[in-house]
């Protein structure tokens, strides 16, 4: 029955947006973490954060249904993709039919996908050396020494523009995939995927510009 | 050959219940194998094809367009009839009938309006019930307007698209026979002869527009459900490829045509902008309510509208007609219009053309009372002419509309080909010589509905259990006849396109068999369209083969047809010496320049019997008996 | 007014397409686009050429026959009208136009300008009807049916079948389509009984015509000759998780 539910062109855009739904939930926890790295405690507190987020059974569980649903998120947007694509084999000369619609909704998978290969040389920053080996640094250092590299930091900058306009469109076009949509809530909802869509990917900005402005004041 | 009106015995309520009782039945189990060819998938064929599947019948069903849902019903606008008196206003069957008798002016057959008054409110149930959403009011009844010639409301309506949730109603009523695998459905075919075996109809011949492929078709029955034949005059508020070739075809195989020059010009609708034009575009008569007809009173008065005072304007129609007004029937209005043209008062950058003023309704009203009554009408209206209506008064002039006449039918809706039947508009039956507003609609469900599916199990109980017989020679003489009609056209190679013989012959029609004819002026269309024939099958050029995808030898197909149906017309409008509903023979008015019907001498159909190629036709003439209505000159002052 | 025409023609479905240029001079801004397009293939006719084939019928937005992709835009640069109802005054002399067929995988080109769009006659065969046998309705008032309600329904029942959302989706969906009949029928108490069959039989058949799926961007609301929203979208998408949970 629930199989049902994720068939098809509709049931495939029900997995998007419960999938991301989930991921933005994830996005305001992994958030709310990531500001006690603005503590000035020398990273104290974040260390013990993750310390707790890397031994509890229920964060570890909750882990795998995260990779899960970035998994599925991610197939499943290729799967709509190459379908969306085939739908169309032969292109318009001249086409304007993007004049109603906005950049964001119209560059979902290539967002996605920018913000997925950020997603990949993130893990690799933080994830790898800390979850899958024993890294002799603590999370918090690991933290400063990467955006004290403006590289490091103007690609994390770039990555959540990108997340911004990713989410800009994705936020409230779940809802819409979902049916959940009212004349009185949706402009509501779209309201709230806008600030949503800012406020999550700037706070994530500021970590690392902290850190970086934070190097030169001292 | 005899005409068999086919009427039951009996008082006039009693006759289609006597009727379904006398009609033989098919055994259920039997009606699978009958083959029912249905051609044309508007209100009438849609609805017949979809009944009589679901009746049992193996149905095959044919239309030019590209899906069955573009047929031309989907373009009325104001709504159906049906005596429900939903209102308690006074409505009911018999009123129905009377007002329908009488707004046709005493030209159409008893028996078969009252039917159709009876079964009016039987569509309404039916097409509540899948699922058309008419208007409703706030307590969620439905909703009711008024039309022209009638006193009661009883006009159902879904905004002004009505046509369009019928039809779509109907489509989804066919599609679900498709889906079951009861019919078969055949778009881009189009119908270009009718094959006759012993009499009956059996088949029919169809080009596959994609292809050009010409294919038979065998049935035990063939339906047609084509439409009427406006687009005669070119210009007409019918679609592009509305046409007559199946109902001129199926004529010339035998099939008697009804009241030809019974053709219906709608005074509202938007002038002719240009030698360009392709089509007219109607504005709903509704809009005549509140809007308020006049041109100057000075001939060649050029200023605008608003610069002229109101002692220099002439609102002719509430001058000539106190009691009705601007809602005189739509003949009535539609000669006013044209008779103050021809004095040279019209306006606009043509002179022909009315002004349809809205500023002391708005006055009155206000804008937004105004717009809710008629804001998609206005909205359309500036659309097409870029001009608001709400400020300047609208440019309004009548156009070809509706044909009431057609194939002649009895009853049953046969043809006088056995077997042969022909529903909606594409008959002349229910109308008489005028057609009152909402009431096609109606018709063209009635018959594919609740007619067709009984009567037509009458024909073929009757005819026994014979397989189709698809390889009688008539099959294959027929596509041979087709397909060398195809090649005439392709090998004439002369220098005028299509459209400019069709616009000639339109020309010719509107001037000399339009809404007013003479004597003088229809022996000279006659002799008009005579020679302009000679010239369209010498000089007519069109490119491409026959074997493939071929707008221009489409159209040049109907062409041809409409060429011989014009002489037909103009032949039937010099015969009728009466003015009645939409024929109007300046001959014959009254002092005050109304029509002047002569029921001694015409009170019947007058039923044309194709004679050959260049031959004139035979009159048969169908009495009308008019035992329940009385009649009565109509008078509108 | 004149104007610079790149028009793309096609023989048949197998064949390559390539844009065609023609100028035409003498154009009233009265006329409709459609009148235009005669008037170029009267020429063309004249002078022993092809005429462009391109559909039309009814010429006042009603039948949705006709349908050109125009300058980049389903229907041309005006909104919430048909191709037929497109008029030059809407260009400026001396412009270029483009006019293409609509492109969709599910719709493929016949010649020139016309496409295939049985697809959309399969999708509505597949359960875009009340099953209700002639003769066996209720009387009409038997059911009242709230006004905002049948006006909601009727809103999604004025499609008109154009696939100017399938044209101007950038996936070629025809989401647009199938919802509005969906929600047209779901809406209406009559339409209630067969609800959830009818939403699973049509989306699979649109999936199996090769439409894409939707991305909620809003282009086919904004092209929609009939401007039927994209809530009736919503209304589908809700349609099927019912269907597919109950």
């Amino acid at each position: 029955m629930m199989a049902k539910l994720f068939q098809g062109s509709v049931g495939k855009k029900i997995s998007m947006s419960l999938t991301g739904l989930f991921l933005c939930l994830f996005l305001v926890v992994h958030l709310s973490g990531n500001l006690l790295l603005l503590k000035n405690d020398g990273g104290v507190a974040f260390n013990q954060y993750s310390e707790f987020m890397s031994t509890n059974p229920l964060i570890r569980i909750s882990e795998i249904i995260l990779a899960a649903a970035f998994l599925v998120h991610i197939i499943t947007a290729i799967l709509l993709s190459l379908q969306n694509q085939e739908a169309r084999p032969d292109r318009y000369v001249l086409d304007r039919s993007y004049v109603h619609t906005s950049f964001a909704s119209r560059t979902m998978i290539y967002t996605g996908s920018l913000v997925f290969i950020f997603l990949v040389i993130h893990l690799k920053t933080f994830f790898v050396p800390h979850r899958l080996f024993h890294s002799e640094q603590t999370m918090y250092q690991t933290v400063k020494l990467a955006f004290e590299n403006p590289f490091y930091t103007g690609f994390y900058v770039v990555a959540m523009v990108l997340l911004t306009l990713h989410l800009w469109h994705g936020f409230q076009s779940a809802f819409q995939s979902l049916g959940l949509r009212h004349r009185r809530y949706t402009p509501l909802i779209e309201k709230l995927g806008m600030g949503f869509s800012i406020l999550i990917p700037l706070g994530f900005g500021l970590i690392p510009l902290y850190f970086f402005f934070r190097q030169f004041l001292k | 050959m005899k005409l068999n009106s086919n009427i039951p015995e009996g008082p006039i309520e009693q006759k289609w219940s006597r009727r379904k009782f006398e009609l033989k039945l098919v055994n259920p189990a039997n009606k699978k194998k009958f083959h029912i060819l249905v051609v044309g998938t508007g209100l009438a064929g849609a609805s017949a094809a979809a009944s009589l599947a679901e009746l049992g019948y193996n149905v095959s069903v044919f239309c030019y367009q590209d899906s069955p849902r573009r047929a031309h019903s989907i373009a009325a606008q104001g709504g159906i009839n049906a005596a429900k008196n939903y209102q308690n206003d006074g409505d009911s069957v018999w009123r129905l009938f009377y007002d329908t008798v009488k707004g046709g002016d005493f030209r159409a057959r008893e028996a078969n309006v009252y039917r159709l008054a009876e079964l009016s409110v039987n569509i309404i149930d039916q097409c509540v019930a899948q699922g058309v959403p008419f208007a409703r009011d706030y307590g969620g009844y439905l909703a009711n307007r008024s039309f022209g010639g009638a006193q009661v409301s009883r006009t159902f309506y879904a905004r002004g698209q009505t046509g369009q949730q019928l039809l779509l109603g109907a489509y989804g009523a066919l599609n679900r026979q498709i889906d079951r695998g009861k019919v078969r459905c055949y778009p881009r075919h189009e119908m270009l002869d009718l094959v006759v075996v012993d009499g009956r109809a059996k088949g029919i011949v169809a080009r596959d527009l994609v292809s050009g492929r010409i294919r038979t078709f065998a049935g035990h029955a063939v339906v047609l459900a084509t439409g009427g034949y406006g687009n005669v005059y070119y210009l007409s508020t019918n679609a592009m490829g509305s046409n007559c070739t199946a109902a001129w075809r199926s004529y010339k195989r035998g099939a008697c045509f009804g009241n030809p020059c019974f053709t219906q010009i709608h005074p509202t609708c938007i002038p002719v902008s240009g030698h360009y034009q392709s089509k007219l575009t109607l504005m709903s008569e509704s809009l005549r309510n509140d809007g308020r007809v006049w041109v100057p009173l000075k001939k060649g008065d050029t200023r605008p509208p608003h610069q002229i005072p109101e002692e220099e304007r002439d609102y002719f129609l509430e001058r000539k007609y106190p009691s009705f007004g601007n809602l005189v029937p739509r003949d009535v209005a539609a000669r006013s219009i044209k008779e103050v043209c021809d004095e040279g008062r019209g306006v606009g950058h043509t002179g022909l053309a009315v002004y349809l003023d809205f500023a002391q309704a708005i006055q009155e009203q206000g804008r937004e009372a105004i717009e809710q009554k008629y804001g998609n009408l206005f909205e359309m209206y500036e659309k097409i002419t870029a001009t608001d209506p709400y400020k300047e008064p609208m440019q309004i002039y009548p156009a070809v509309h509706y044909t009431m006449g057609g194939l002649w039918v009895d009853y049953n809706l046969m043809t006088t080909v056995e077997g042969l039947f022909a529903l909606g508009e594409c008959n002349f039956s229910d109308h008489g010589a005028n057609r009152l507003g909402a009431s096609a609609l109606m018709q063209g469900l009635a018959d594919g509905y609740f007619i067709i599916p009984y009567t037509i199990g009458g024909y073929l109980a009757q005819l026994g259990m014979k397989p189709v017989e698809e390889n009688h020679p008539a099959f294959e003489d027929a596509k041979k006849s087709v397909e060398k009609q195809l090649e005439k056209l392709l090998s004439i190679r002369g220098e005028k396109p299509v459209d400019e013989i069709h616009r000639q012959l339109g020309k010719i029609m509107w001037d000399q068999v339009g809404m007013a004819r003479s004597k003088e002026g229809l022996e000279k269309a006659i002799e008009e369209i005579q020679k302009l024939r000679e010239e369209f099958w010498h000089n007519v050029r069109l490119p491409g083969q026959k074997d493939q995808l071929n707008l221009e030898l489409e159209k040049a197909g109907r062409v041809a047809d409409f060429l011989e149906l014009g002489e037909l017309i103009a032949i039937d409008a010099l015969h009728r010496e009466e003015s009645c509903g939409g024929h109007f023979r300046v001959e014959h008015q009254t002092e005050e320049g109304e029509a002047k019907r002569n029921d001694e001498k015409f009170a019947y159909v007058a039923a044309w019997e194709y004679q050959g190629k260049d031959k004139k036709p035979k009159l048969h003439k169908e009495k009308l008996e008019f035992e329940y209505v009385e009649l009565a000159q109509r008078s509108y002052k | 007014m004149k104007f610079t025409l790149k028009i793309w023609r096609q023989a048949g479905p197998q064949d390559l397409g390539k844009l065609e240029t023609h100028s035409i001079d003498g154009i009233s801004p009265h006329m409709s686009f459609l009148e235009m397009l005669d008037v170029l293939n009267e020429r063309l006719i004249r002078e022993g050429k092809e005429p462009v084939a391109f559909e039309s019928d009814c010429r006042e937005g009603i039948c949705g026959a006709c349908g050109l992709f125009i300058n980049g835009r389903a229907h041309g640069p005006e909104e919430g009208i048909t191709t037929c109802q497109l008029h030059m005054r809407s260009f400026k002399d001396g412009d270029v136009i483009y006019i293409e067929p609509w492109r969709a995988k599910a719709f493929p080109v016949i010649k020139d300008l016309i496409v295939d769009r049985s697809a959309f006659d399969r999708i509505m065969r597949s359960g875009g009807y009340i099953s209700v046998n002639t003769g066996s309705a209720p009387e009409a008032n038997s059911t009242p049916v709230p006004k905002e309600v049948a006006e909601e329904a009727f809103d999604a029942a004025t499609c008109i079948g154009c696939g100017a959302c399938v044209a101007t989706c950038k996936n070629a969906s025809a989401m647009l389509f199938v919802a509005a009949k969906v929600s047209h029928l779901a809406l209406l108490p009559q339409g209630k009984v067969e609800r959830k069959q009818r939403v699973a039989r049509m989306l699979q058949t649109m999936d199996t015509e090769g439409f894409g799926a939707c991305t909620n961007t809003g282009a086919c609301e904004a092209e929609c000759p009939k401007k039927i929203s994209i809530s009736h979208i919503a209304r589908l998408n809700r349609e099927h998780i019912l269907s597919s949970l109950t």
